[in-house]
């Protein structure tokens, strides 16, 4: 069996949903929520570089390096507004993120 | 590969440049004098705006394009420049009294302000989707960091937390979208996808649009994908609150009126419907949601999702008047909601801020100005005429009457007496309730903002000209 194009694609959106799921359905832990936007990126990364290597242009595979270095200070910085507000709340647990409603 | 590389011209983005190198300066100033500089920080970075606001005066007039083509700058670009780095002034000025009470006055923050000002202009000047993507996430990483910015109460920190997951699933979906747009028409600069994408299109384009569309909603605030809103405009401290509501939603709109203008002209009829689909629900929910909210930061969170509903109507007629009406509309915004929100801010006794309604009742006695002032917007964001609320609100429902889009201009229309019920409710209670004790004189900074929107928006119908004229260009620029 050849692997091709749509192989790709089907993995991606695959990948992207059980991402998107992960963020609404985790009921739990906010550091889930960081895993799955990570998912969500690189199943964006798998597009890019199977249309790149399909369109044989590169452009693609720039944009997904791009994508990887901006996914790294997304999580930093994701990272460090979880840690203030675990020193302000003592809990990262979701049903705790809570405060204002309306 | 013996292409030769040209250095590109770099004069076009000379206002990002003296941003981003101020910015690196601004850094090593705060890490070497500490806390001690805010202060100084603050001015120079001022300083910064105002000179990357003079740059964007001197560039040319004309459509100029460079690197590669993937930044452009046109008279729609010079137009919405000018606004968005008129909210970051304005985001600044006003902070810095309410940070000093808050001792919360850091040298971060106005760093914080001058990098998402960079990635607002570069989205305006976005060509192709690589360059739109960065530049929404210089904007959005920087704007997480500041809604958490009073780190030590637990709301301000709440608000970055869902500020920051809501977003980064946003940009995912954005991405996500890209990526299809990408893969099925072979290029991510705007003006080869226009080339490619005429007449019918296939389901995955229309999958990348959908997606795309979503992402730069989350951005404006639009529903269905506005939930983040009211949250983050009430955790976060106010001066920042009056920033988001200002700066990012111009350089949004500017965002997504070139996206759906400059990429997909040949398939209107496809996103019509959904920029249609938006702009209504947005009217719809920013008029119900908001009559019964008792936070007036909450409230104006609600009254910006309305009012991103009626700039989308002016795209959604996706004519050179209707960008017209996108960019009067935008203006006359501006000015509507810095002025509402120098109001709120000068509503404090002490170390304590007052962001209820009710904390509103009766100041027409103890701060006549204040209560006019105040009142003034509220008309104006009622589209009560002569105020400027009014012209915009005119510009957008006569463009969508005239691209043939008339139930839109009328849900439009019946929206906003809606919505005219909360504005007169604070009016209301501004002047026929109880006066309670008088607030602390109002700082200097939220005095000038507050005069300088005040002025605009109950003199504009006087001389609306120049504004309507301006405005005009910018959108011709585009078609």
């Amino acid at each position: 069996m050849v692997i091709g194009l749509g192989h790709y694609l089907t993995v991606a959106a695959v990948l992207f949903t059980l991402g998107v799921f992960g963020i609404f359905i985790n009921r739990k832990n906010v550091i889930v929520i960081l895993m799955s936007i990570e998912l969500i990126l690189l199943s964006v990364n798998i597009n890019m570089v199977a249309f790149s290597t399909h369109l044989n242009d590169i452009v693609g595979q720039v944009f997904a390096l791009l994508i990887l270095t901006v996914a790294a200070a997304e999580a930093a910085i994701g990272l460090a507004i979880l840690v203030v507000f675990f020193r302000n709340r003592g809990s990262i647990a979701v049903e705790d993120v809570n405060m204002m409603k309306g | 590969m013996n292409t030769v590389l040209a250095i590109p011209s770099f004069a076009p983005a000379l206002p990002e440049i003296i941003l981003a190198a101020g910015a690196l300066v601004l850094i090593l100033l705060g890490a070497l004098r500490g806390e001690k500089s805010a202060g100084t920080v603050s001015v120079i970075a001022l300083a910064l705006l105002v000179a990357a606001l003079v740059a964007v005066f001197m560039l040319p007039a004309e459509r100029v394009e460079t690197m590669s083509g993937s930044f452009v700058i046109d008279g729609f670009a010079k137009f919405m420049k000018t606004l968005t780095l008129l909210g970051s002034i304005a985001g600044i000025v006003l902070s810095s009294d309410f940070m000093r009470r808050e001792g919360i006055t850091r040298f971060e923050y106005p760093i914080l302000i001058v990098l998402a000002t960079i990635g607002m202009l570069m989205v305006i000047s976005a060509n192709d989707l690589i360059a739109l993507y960065l530049g929404v996430e210089l904007l959005s990483l920087a704007s997480y960091v500041i809604a958490a910015f009073d780190r030590d109460n637990v709301r301000s920190t709440e608000a970055g937390l869902k500020y920051f997951v809501l977003g980064s699933l946003s940009s995912g979906m954005l991405l996500y979208g890209a990526s299809l747009i990408y893969g099925f028409t072979g290029t991510v600069s705007f003006p080869g996808i226009a080339k490619v994408l005429t007449g019918e299109v296939g389901t995955g384009v229309i999958f990348g649009i959908v997606f795309v569309a979503a992402g730069v909603a989350f951005k404006i605030s639009a529903v269905p994908f506005h939930m983040w809103t009211p949250d983050v405009y009430e955790g976060s401290p106010t001066p920042v609150t009056a920033f988001f509501a200002a700066a990012p939603k111009m350089a949004g709109m500017a965002m997504t009126t070139r996206l759906f203008i400059e990429a997909f002209p040949g398939i209107t009829g496809q996103w019509q419907q959904i920029i249609v689909f938006i702009s209504l629900a947005s009217m719809a929910l920013g008029a119900f949601a908001a009559i019964g909210q008792r936070n007036i930061k909450r409230l104006m969170a609600y009254s910006s999702i309305a009012n991103v509903g009626y700039a989308l109507i002016g795209l959604a007629a996706g004519t050179a008047e209707g960008v017209q009406g996108v960019a009067i509309y935008m203006a006359i915004y501006l000015a509507m909601t810095l002025g509402a929100f120098a109001c709120i801010l000068s509503l404090r006794r002490g170390n304590v801020m007052f962001e209820n309604i009710s904390d509103l009742s009766g100041i027409a006695r103890t701060h006549p100005i204040i209560a006019f002032c105040l009142a003034m917007m509220m008309f104006s964001m009622a589209g009560i005429p002569p105020l400027a609320g009014f012209f915009a609100k005119f510009a957008v429902f006569n463009a969508a009457i005239k691209a043939n889009l008339v139930a839109l201009a009328v849900i439009g229309v019946i929206t906003s007496v809606v919505g005219a019920y909360y504005y007169l409710r604070i009016v209301k209670v501004m002047y026929f309730d109880e006066p309670g004790e008088r607030y602390d004189a109002m700082p200097a900074g939220v005095k000038l903002v507050l005069a300088v929107s005040s002025i605009f928006v109950v003199l504009f119908g006087l001389v609306p000209a120049p504004l309507v004229s301006v405005a005009g260009a910018a959108a011709r620029s585009l078609f």
